[in-house]
């Protein structure tokens, strides 16, 4: 905070060129919509926008603490406040979730085209901000930055035609995939494509290396460890996963299985629909578990991991100056604790001084015996409770050995998302907990 | 224009290509079966195949990232020595003193951008539910190349040994430790005992095996130096190829029936 007007003179070239690119990007947009003068309302809404972010442009060029647009220290306070891991979970999940139900109404072009816009001068507004700007502008974390706009982008490109299709499906239409069925030769149709695609890669990339330089810190020291120390960013949400599990779970086990679940899936989806087109009717139950997983467990982490992480892995608004000082309570209590001591009001059960092996291994298997229990009904009895209830059709078509492997890898997949609210809820640390055997859940 | 024709004329023009400048139909086709490059391709293809909308051209872009990479990553060989002595050193010269240090810039925005595309490709594949019979295996051929380009990526993280790299890299492999039964702290690692000797001690275990030592240090930068540059990079290579020739044997790209 000290070196804010140092800052903002850094920052202001960046947000000028920033706020011009919005202004031209709605210019642009505006030129069309009036030449094909269906949407003229919307044409002068968006030359509008133009002109504003030319006023922002300018402003922020100025480089002044009082004229730089930013969003009010307030709001900024707010932010910082409320946010938290629960939160942000929760508001993500809610979020994507309005966005799915609602797919019909945020595909509209004019309606995407606000969304863009908002979270653009959202953007811009909060790269302002002194703190928000180290973070985002760290060279490593640029990409992820450009992978949040990509996947909204290319989630609406599939989204319009699934929505579109669908629609047609209903009425009985194959899908729009099927019209241009006319064979074209690759040369020059596909060979031209491909051509233009390098060479526009190329060139995003000549610019991206020559604007920003690729990151060098100090030399390696093995006895300096920095606070945070951070995995590469694509293994973040791995990274995030130990808040909630140790490190076999998270960083072994869990990976695998979803490697394996990922090449497994092929052979786990008997739904012959939906093959070589976009659409989420006639697939929605494979959909959400992907978009699930994707979203959710893996994207959404990696940004919490990247932004919202700082020293001690502590959790950081994302206008928060990241302190290493900054103290969080923590009073998480394992499994066998609640049920023994705080539910049966006894000591957890303790072998007896020089008992042999048995005895000792009876005694942990005592002690960890509600967890033990609570796990193998959540892995052994639902699968097969669920094969007669919610996925009886399932458990018919695919068979025994398919079912149970697709339920199982779904119920490792809900295990982050359970440990996660009970940590939240009840504090609870490990459900089974045998240190002696290095061997936390 | 008469240069133009001499060469297109000549013995040694004729011999490389076989056939005229592709210009009208019969030579289009004939382009696609006799030149090497583009006999990857199909003669012809559905128009719904090549719309930008459908394919988002993400697999492509992937593999083009991945020549970028093998090309800017050979001339940074020449410039890199990855020891303890010189590797930082060597990154240094590259951003202060080489003419060509974007070189550098290049390889690691290309790496980060070759990781998202990637992503991309695989979610695009997804949601047109181009997984499903008869391309069930080619998605398998694609998780492991994903796997691939990770580990190409992590790898390539730790040669410029300052102290982003092994940090990062430290944080990464300490999963290792605990894998389960083969690292020293993982669970079950007791199981491996024998005549009151553990078997899995930090000298023996997973982790040691992916560092070649208990911590980050020299072995560790030598083992992910080759891992980067020989070992992942061959690899990729032929799943690549794989996964090309698939797509054409498996009937090319996916559309509805």
């Amino acid at each position: 905070m000290h070196s804010n007007g140092f800052f903002l003179k850094d920052v202001a070239g960046f947000l000028g060129g920033y706020y011009a690119f919005i202004a031209i990007m709605n210019g642009v947009a505006s030129l069309i919509l009036w030449r094909r003068k269906n949407q003229l309302g919307w044409a002068f809404v968006w030359a509008a926008v133009a002109g504003v972010m030319l006023i922002l442009a300018s402003l922020a060029l100025s480089g002044s603490a009082t004229l730089v647009p930013s969003l009010p220290l307030a709001a900024r306070k707010l932010v910082n406040a409320l946010s938290g891991p629960v939160l942000y979970t929760l508001g993500t999940t809610a979020l994507l979730t309005v966005l799915f139900v609602f797919r019909k109404f945020f595909v509209k072009p004019m309606v995407a085209w606000t969304v863009l816009n908002a979270l653009l001068i959202l953007m811009g507004l909060s790269m302002a901000d002194e703190n928000f700007a180290s973070i985002v502008m760290k060279p490593d974390n640029v990409p992820i930055v450009g992978l949040v706009f990509m996947l909204a982008f290319f989630t609406w490109v599939a989204t319009s035609q699934a929505v579109v299709n669908d629609e047609r499906i209903k009425q009985g239409l194959p899908p729009m995939e099927k019209l241009n069925d006319e064979k074209v030769l690759v040369w020059p149709d596909l060979v031209y494509t491909e051509l233009i695609c390098m060479v526009a890669v190329s060139a995003f990339l000549l610019v991206w290396a020559l604007v920003l330089q690729a990151p060098l810190e100090e030399p390696a020291s093995s006895v300096k460890t920095p606070n945070p120390s951070k995995a590469p960013w694509y293994f973040l949400g791995l990274q995030e996963m130990l808040v909630y599990f140790d490190p076999w779970y998270a960083g072994v086990v869990l990976p695998s299985m979803v490697v394996f679940g990922l090449m497994a899936m092929p052979y786990l989806d008997f739904n012959k629909k939906g093959n070589g087109y976009y659409s989420i009717e006639e697939r929605k139950f494979s959909y959400l578990v992907y978009q699930f997983g994707f979203f959710e467990l893996w994207i959404t982490l990696i940004i919490l991991g990247t932004f919202l992480r700082g020293p001690n892995w502590n959790f950081f608004g994302p206008f928060e100056y990241w302190t290493p000082y900054k103290v969080e309570v923590l009073n998480n209590v394992d499994l066998p604790q609640f049920f023994w001591v705080n539910l049966l009001d006894r000591p957890l059960p303790r072998a007896p001084q020089g008992a042999g092996t048995l005895v000792q291994v009876g005694t942990i298997l005592l002690r960890e015996s509600p967890g033990l229990i609570l796990l193998g009904a959540y892995l052994v009895l639902l699968p097969p409770l669920l094969a007669v209830t919610v996925f009886r059709q399932f458990f018919a078509k695919m068979g025994f050995v398919r079912y149970m492997i697709m339920a199982n890898l779904m119920l490792l997949m809900l295990s982050l998302p359970l440990k996660m609210i009970l940590r939240w809820t009840l504090n609870l640390k490990y459900i089974v907990s045998i240190p002696e055997f290095s061997l936390n859940f | 224009m008469a240069i133009g024709e001499t060469i297109r004329n000549s013995q040694i023009w004729k011999s490389i290509f076989r056939h005229p400048m592709p210009l009208d139909r019969r030579n289009r086709i004939v382009v696609m079966l006799t030149n090497f490059f583009l006999h990857l391709h199909p003669v012809s293809i559905k128009k719904q195949g090549i719309a930008l909308s459908f394919t988002w051209c993400m697999g492509g872009v992937t593999f083009f990232l991945f020549l970028v990479e093998t090309v800017t990553g050979v001339l940074l060989m020449f410039y890199y020595r990855p020891t303890l002595e010189w590797a930082y050193n060597d990154i240094l010269a590259l951003r202060d003193v080489t003419s060509l240090g974007i070189l550098r810039e290049l390889h690691r925005w290309g790496a980060h951008a070759m990781v998202i595309t990637t992503w991309l490709h695989m979610y695009r594949v997804f949601l047109t539910g181009s997984y499903k019979p008869p391309r069930e295996f080619n998605w398998v051929i694609g998780v492991i190349l994903l796997l691939l380009t990770l580990l190409l990526s992590f790898t390539g993280y730790l040669l410029p040994w300052d102290q982003l790299a092994i940090w990062a890299i430290t944080v990464g492999s300490n999963m290792a430790r605990a894998t389960p039964i083969l690292g020293y702290e993982g669970p079950g690692q007791q199981l491996l005992t024998i005549g009151g000797i553990d078997m899995i001690t930090d000298g023996s275990d997973a982790r040691f095996g992916l560092l070649g030592a208990r911590f980050v240090g020299e072995e560790t930068l030598n083992r992910f130096y080759v891992l980067h540059c020989i070992a992942i990079p061959l690899a990729t290579s032929l799943l690549l190829a794989i996964h090309f020739w698939r797509v054409r044997k498996d009937g090319g790209i996916s559309g509805p029936l």
